[in-house]
């Protein structure tokens, strides 16, 4: 009896091995491989187009099948369409904003043979789904480089006489105050510093992700504040266009804005979204397991800048971007340094960063590494959230 | 509508026209709807070239799609969101029936949703799981209710104007949502609540259940109960507005306040009870919205079912079995607007959809008038004068 019991409870074990075994690395043909996405506006957004353009190319040069569904909701409605592109046969389901994230989860909680795959997201690490994913980019570098060009174009303003180097106060008009945008901010303004050492500068939020006729007024207001350059992170047209208005500079955001702003546009950073795309395509057909936390660089071509318009920039930017570009590259420059900026008067030797988004608002990991703030390295998603000296908070917080 | 004498009769002559058979005005109706539909797609196609047919298919596709796996993510999401129109109509009838404006079904459901939302992310942990959901009912119902009694209350006793009170509650629960939102947005900043208790020991703690047995098969159905509330609420106010004493004092109300003293009814009563009654019933749907579907917070929540609930109490005529099917009409448009703009493929924007859904209401609320009234042009008028008739449908 009790070699009966042993021998029932082994096949059994077996079995459920065997089970597991085919869920987990069960390639999937290519033309059976469907991708569904999910954006939360439509092509007016620079945001969303860049994500658009990306889910094309990718799922084009793979060859796979793919929908796209545009102005979906960071609520029910994205639970509602996670579900009825599953119905429709998509294998794996991709969403763009970061209010899809728990909708998403929701979803792969009730279809774990389909993978979800959420951008800018920061719970994939502490969810423990096996077919749920966030994915990010070292935009942060993006942004330095970015600020440098801008920071380039100050030094011209000021070597101009336009401004003294005290004048050199830059703007940035912001969506929502938590760490995805202060850690885009702060590099970018790290970015400028690098090359114009006397720069301030000034935030305000629109607390809203795409929202023109708010993102315009912020820029305008910082602009008459004594702004004399503007960047963003905010998905509209709002800011480059006021820019182009008023004459200021503008470093954008998400691609090139230079058929609006031929005259202010200096560069953009933007994540490439490609590369992500066709790794979860290529896991998908393979049979491999997507890693919960993906985390695009400069290597993988992640990051991007766009083309410096020559009217805008300052003389020499290219070369300086390359030069740059090369030593974030090999390590010689970290965007993140501890030395090049201080919190309070003091240098930030330690800081416990929110890493698990458990809700709790309990910061429990230590992320100054070897001199430096180590972003993006215990989840993709960005986490940097403090307020350094030199850049000002306006209104709401 | 009188005319005055004068030398030429005017172009138009519009008269009222005596009570139609309700045959004819639904198809008067059912034309309006089609042709608001044929409207749309011709304007989609001169505007923006999008293939009148593609453009049908869609919206039809968008409730009631070709192939029944695709059930899940359509047709049971439209009947839910009829249930959430209907319950709100429904909610805002007793205080119409007694000519009490209460446009204030979106504040009063944001409320409830508040409530709800701030119970199941304070009380879980502190108290029993399954208390949870109960204190969501009772907080939810009371909340709502007292957003609507509030102007009731000043309506009563100091002759307030109920349209205004109710319509500024709208922003002050709003913002109410709004505050709450950046409290409890996680991470601090971002503005996003999310689920509420999605992950781990807690995980649906004070969710309405997805799973039932019934004579042994297990349904799963995200959507179920809220349609039953919705269901048997349609019942339940039909007997209270058609067959009960309250009922009967609402109309008189309604009719005249003057009317209703002499008979021994007490006015300030009958106003209060029944704005409990109406904010009770949003709070009820807040509570279905937040502990039933979405299991969060926000603003949008509502989603101007408050408003839109308005005008579908006003096209069923405060009729509850009516209000199912104005409802549906709207609910099967605006699901189909929707997905005209989530369709990349046809290329059409976010602001063209509430252009479609625009157009679709005038037409529908336009409709109404060519029930109502009888429009002739000059020279018909003058050949065979009929005698005015005043309707009040």
């Amino acid at each position: 009896m009790k070699k009966l019991v042993a021998l029932l409870l082994t096949i059994a074990l077996c079995l459920s091995c065997a089970g597991a075994f085919a869920l987990e690395g069960q390639p999937v043909a290519k033309e059976n491989v469907k991708v569904g996405f999910i954006f939360l506006h439509d092509e007016n957004s620079t945001y969303d187009l860049n994500f658009i353009n990306a889910a094309k190319e990718a799922c084009e040069e793979m060859g796979v099948d793919y929908i796209l569904r545009t102005n979906i909701d960071e609520g029910q409605a994205c639970y509602e369409t996670a579900v009825d592109l599953v119905a429709q046969g998509c294998t794996i389901i991709f969403a763009d904003s970061f209010g899809h994230e728990s909708f998403m989860i929701e979803a792969a909680m009730k279809y774990p043979n389909v993978e979800f795959c959420h951008a800018t997201g920061t719970r994939a690490h502490t969810e423990g789904l096996a077919n749920y994913h966030n994915a990010f980019a070292s935009i942060y570098e993006g942004r330095f480089l970015a600020g440098v060009a801008a920071g380039l174009k100050l030094n011209e303003m000021i070597d101009e006489g336009l401004i003294t180097a005290e004048e050199a106060k830059i703007g940035y008009v912001g969506a929502f105050p938590y760490a995805e945008v202060k850690s885009g901010y702060t590099s970018f303004f790290l970015g400028v510093r690098y090359a114009c050492p006397s720069v301030t500068m000034e935030v305000t939020f629109t607390n809203s992700w795409y929202d023109e006729a708010m993102e315009k007024e912020g820029a305008i207001s910082l602009i008459e504040d004594g702004c004399v350059l503007i960047s963003q992170h905010a998905d509209s047209m709002g800011a480059p266009t006021a820019c182009e208005e008023f004459g200021v500079p503008d470093v954008s955001y998400n691609g090139s804005t230079v058929d609006a702003c031929p005259n202010t546009f200096i560069v953009s950073s933007r994540i490439n979204w490609a590369p992500y795309m066709k790794h979860i395509i290529e896991a998908t057909i393979n049979g491999e397991a997507i890693e919960a936390d993906w985390t695009g660089t400069i290597a993988t071509d992640s990051v991007q800048l766009s083309e410096i318009n020559e009217l805008a920039a300052a003389a020499g930017t290219a070369e300086k971007l390359e030069e740059v570009k090369a030593g974030l590259e090999d390590g010689s420059i970290k965007v993140f340094d501890i030395t090049t900026f201080t919190v309070n008067g003091e240098t930030l030797n330690s800081y416990l960063a929110d890493v698990d988004d458990l809700g709790d608002y309990v910061p429990e990991t230590e992320v100054i590494l070897d001199g430096a703030f180590a972003e993006s390295l215990y989840r993709s998603a960005p986490y940097f959230d403090v307020n350094i000296d030199g850049i000002t908070i306006l209104g709401n917080n | 509508m009188k005319t005055t004498e004068a030398k030429r009769e005017p172009l138009i002559h519009i008269s009222g026209r005596p009570p139609m058979r309700w045959s004819y005005a639904l198809l008067w109706r059912l034309g309006a709807i089609v042709a608001s539909i044929l409207f749309c797609m011709l304007l989609s196609w001169l505007i923006t070239g999008t293939n009148p047919i593609d453009f049908a298919v869609t919206v039809v596709h968008a409730s009631f799609p070709d192939d029944p796996s695709l059930f899940a993510g359509r047709f049971w999401p439209m009947l839910h969101d009829l249930a959430i129109l209907l319950m709100l109509s429904l909610a805002v009838t007793p205080a119409f029936r007694m000519r009490f404006w209460n446009i204030g079904a979106e504040g009063q459901t944001l409320a409830g949703c508040l409530a709800a939302g701030a119970c199941m992310k304070l009380l879980t942990g502190t108290i029993p799981d399954a208390w949870v959901l109960p204190c969501e009912i009772i907080a939810a119902i009371l909340a709502g209710a007292l957003w609507g009694v509030i102007p009731a209350i000043f309506k009563a006793w100091f002759g307030t104007n109920e349209t205004l009170f109710t319509l500024m509650m709208n922003y002050i629960a709003a913002q109410l949502m709004a505050f709450f939102c950046v409290l409890w947005a996680s991470p601090k900043g971002s503005g996003n609540v999310g689920i509420i208790n999605q992950s781990g020991a807690a995980r649906a703690v004070g969710w309405f259940p997805t799973k039932f047995d019934i004579f042994g098969a297990t349904i799963e159905n995200d959507y179920l109960i809220n349609i039953a509330i919705a269901g048997v609420m349609v019942i339940l106010l039909f007997f209270y507005m058609v067959k009960s004493k309250h009922g009967f004092e609402l109309s008189v109300v309604g009719e005249s306040q003057r009317t209703a003293s002499y008979l021994g009814i007490n006015v300030r009563w009958v106003t209060i009870r029944t704005m409990i009654l109406s904010g009770g019933l949003c709070g009820l749907t807040g509570l279905m919205l937040t502990a039933g579907v979405n299991h969060t917070i926000n603003s949008t929540l509502a989603g101007g079912n408050g408003f839109t609930a308005v005008m579908v109490s006003w096209l069923a005529k405060f009729n509850p079995f009516l209000m199912i099917l104005a409802s549906f009409l709207v609910v099967f448009l605006r699901r189909g607007a929707k997905d005209l703009k989530s369709n990349a493929n046809l290329n059409l924007d976010e602001s063209f959809s509430d252009i479609l859904m625009g157009i679709i209401l005038f037409f529908i609320i336009g409709c109404e008038f060519f029930i109502r009234y009888r429009i002739r042009f000059r020279h018909r008028a003058s050949a065979q004068p009929e005698k005015e008739v005043t309707s009040r449908a």
